[in-house]
């Protein structure tokens, strides 16, 4: 690449490196921003779908009306993996390759396999979950004259996919597919997470990533921000239709009023599940760190300089203070929960999860190889390149935007929030 | 003789299968055959350095940097020198300006003045990529774009490589980074494109002092080979488990 100012060859990575110390002269930050968004945005798939399913596996009837809705936004976080990793590639025209010539023995040449699996999965369960919906919309939409509404009833048609039978036989059918898809889905989103963590914990070469744990841990923050992102994502839904029934019916009608008791109820038990895996993910994090500094292998020296003291305030103060304890204590503290306080911890949460995926794949670059120098990170803010935008502050806002911008258009056709 | 219909028939179909069965399926392989179909050579690529004679002057990195079309003038190199000083307190200040492209001649390691008379020893280490025989690299490749050739060279097919950055992650060495104008990963190749048509690699012919020296570990003959199979040698990092094919004659505990 070639700075476009001064027409000097830049390497990449050096735009966003600062090197300290000795190291060695081809290391780089090469793994940046949508790195640390890969891992988080398939937490964020994999956790929404496992909250769904625990409604349609395990009969979580507390979980029903987060269970739609989780699933459909699951559906809309699909794509939205695939893109850091697009933004990531050097020959983004050659991602395909993955699966052309899958190399079987590299932990990311399953990727697209697995993410596919996936993908299928995902899509069958909402169609299943929709096929009633789909038909009865187009039905519905017979013998309506104007364009839009043709144009409508072909859409829910398409959808359909030829499927007419409305009877309670096939409806019961139906029901069936969704909770083993849902089942099988599982382990397959556990699967794709867990092997995201593989992809860092098998990297024999960098000290701080390498651990069996690394999986687990990967698995249980991506649930934990998976939920917490459903939730806040609800929170912000129900509020609107609140404000629009207040708007429309007046403060005191009995509509708001059901509003937000329903919120409360829905809410109050998924945190329940939240805080499980929460508490998972921070014991097992707290394991894998007093293990390393126990048995203080050779790589310890670098690693407790870099954890606590160049990387101190980003570890102990925003990871585990302000992203896990403080929101630990706001769940699980006040006996009155309250919305607004629910909303602080969730944001808190995704926050944290967020500063993890950071910690890891930055922290982990943080040292030199040689174990006797430093690297740096500067987030690039204002891009002034495709390079820099991609891998810069505006390319990970592209991505957070993307599965809001999906759940919009998906929203207008699949209706995943029923409050009454 | 009599012969039924039917058994006209099933001998009909007998005779026919044999006839069909082709001539090769039948061939006996020499054991050279096998060996060349299952990829074995004659030839393993090892490289030899002598960190004693290594006096730091960096035309071998100039040489590769030209004869390999990586661009001059930046960080990035696939061969590089590092220095060493030892001071009497005990520090190991190691530098590498430029990957050690333009020699050594500051007294200056990161931006600090280091006293002559407090240094106990200092050397030079030329480094590039091991070669591994069980790489790293190669293992963690999701397209199988970087791959191993029968004699151990370890490649990039450049118009496969997709740019992941995987395979520079797994390299314990560092011997691996994107090129700045084809954007994919770029390694040490040996100069396979030379030592095939029996010519030396580009930084052994440019080495003024003999510290650097490519040859084949399966000839006995081979004065590299006999080197390793004789003398005491180093590997750099023998704890990542993925046999380094280059090897130091001086080597230092200090080296990194």
């Amino acid at each position: 690449m070639t700075d476009a100012a001064t027409g000097e060859l830049i390497v990449h990575g050096a735009e966003w490196t600062t090197k300290q110390l000795f190291v060695y002269p081809n290391e780089f930050i090469y793994w940046s921003i949508q790195i640390v968004m890969y891992p988080y945005m398939t937490g964020l798939v994999a956790g929404a779908f496992v909250l769904s399913s625990l409604y349609h596996v395990f009969g979580q009837k507390d979980l029903k009306d987060m269970a739609r809705f989780s699933l459909v936004f699951s559906l809309c976080l699909l794509p939205v993996a695939m893109m850091p990793l697009q933004f990531h590639l050097q020959q983004p025209l050659r991602g395909v390759n993955v699966m052309f010539t899958p190399h079987f023995t590299s932990a990311i040449a399953a990727f697209g396999f697995v993410f596919s699996a996936y993908a299928v999965i995902v899509i069958s369960e909402v169609w299943f979950e929709y096929r009633q919906y789909f038909i009865e919309q187009s039905i519905a939409l017979k013998g309506k004259k104007s364009t839009n509404e043709t144009l409508l009833r072909w859409f829910y048609y398409t959808l359909a996919l030829g499927s007419r039978d409305l009877s309670e036989k096939a409806i019961a059918v139906d029901k069936k597919a969704v909770t083993i898809l849902a089942a099988i889905g599982i382990p397959v989103a556990c699967f794709l997470h867990g092997y995201a963590g593989f992809i860092f914990g098998s990297v024999k070469a960098n000290a701080l990533w390498m651990s069996p744990l690394m999986p687990v841990i990967f698995i249980m923050s991506a649930v934990v921000s998976g939920i917490a992102l459903c939730m806040l994502t609800y929170i912000i839904i129900m509020q609107w239709k609140k404000f629009q029934a207040v708007l429309a019916k007046g403060m005191g009608d009995e509509s708001v009023v059901v509003i937000e008791g329903v919120q409360m109820d829905v809410l109050s038990k998924a945190t329940r599940y939240l805080l499980g895996f929460l508490i998972a993910a921070i014991t097992l994090e707290l394991l894998d760190l007093i293990f390393r500094g126990y048995t203080a292998m050779k790589s310890w020296d670098i690693l407790r300089e870099v954890m606590f003291k160049a990387d101190f305030f980003k570890i102990f103060i925003l990871q585990y203070g302000l992203g896990n304890l403080i929101p630990f204590l706001l769940l699980v503290v006040p006996k009155q929960q309250t919305i607004k306080k629910l909303t602080i911890a969730l944001v808190l949460l995704l926050f944290g999860v967020f500063m993890m995926r950071w910690n890891v794949v930055i922290g982990g670059q943080a040292f030199s190889l040689s174990f006797a120098g430093y690297m740096h990170y500067t987030l690039p803010i204002i891009p002034h390149s495709m390079e820099t935008y991609k891998e810069g502050l505006f390319g990970a806002l592209t991505v957070v935007a993307t599965p809001y911008l999906l759940f919009w258009i998906v929203s207008k056709f699949v209706p995943s929030i029923r409050y009454s | 003789m009599s012969c039924s219909r039917r058994d006209l028939l099933k001998n009909t179909l007998k005779g026919a299968a044999v006839a069909s069965l082709p001539l090769s399926a039948l061939k006996v392989l020499s054991p050279a055959e096998v060996k060349a179909t299952i990829g074995d050579s004659d030839t393993r690529w090892v490289f030899l350095v002598d960190i004693q004679k290594c006096v730091g002057c960096g035309f071998c990195v100039k040489a590769c940097k030209i004869e390999n079309d990586v661009p001059y003038d930046v960080g990035v190199t696939r061969t590089w020198v590092e220095r060493y000083v030892v001071t009497k307190d005990g520090n190991t200040n190691i530098d590498t300006p430029l990957g050690g492209r333009d020699g050594y001649n500051s007294d200056m390691i990161h931006g600090e003045h280091i006293d002559p008379d407090t240094i106990t020893k200092a050397f030079f280490v030329p480094k590039l990529c091991n070669h591994c025989k069980k790489p790293a690299c190669v293992q963690v490749c999701p397209v199988g774009a970087t791959y191993q050739t029968k004699e151990g060279c370890v490649l990039v097919d450049r118009k496969w490589c997709i740019g992941c950055g995987y395979c520079i992650m797994a390299c314990p060495f560092g011997a691996r980074f994107f090129h700045p104008t084809l954007k994919v990963a770029e390694k040490c190749t040996f100069c396979y494109h030379r030592i095939s048509k029996g010519l030396k690699t580009a930084c052994v012919q440019a080495c003024p002092f003999g510290a650097r020296q490519i040859g084949n570990l399966k000839d006995e003959k081979d004065p590299v080979s006999q080197t390793i199979m004789t003398k005491r040698v180093g590997i750099l990092k023998d704890e990542y488990g993925t046999q380094p094919q280059v090897y130091y004659i001086g080597l230092d505990e200090r080296v990194r």
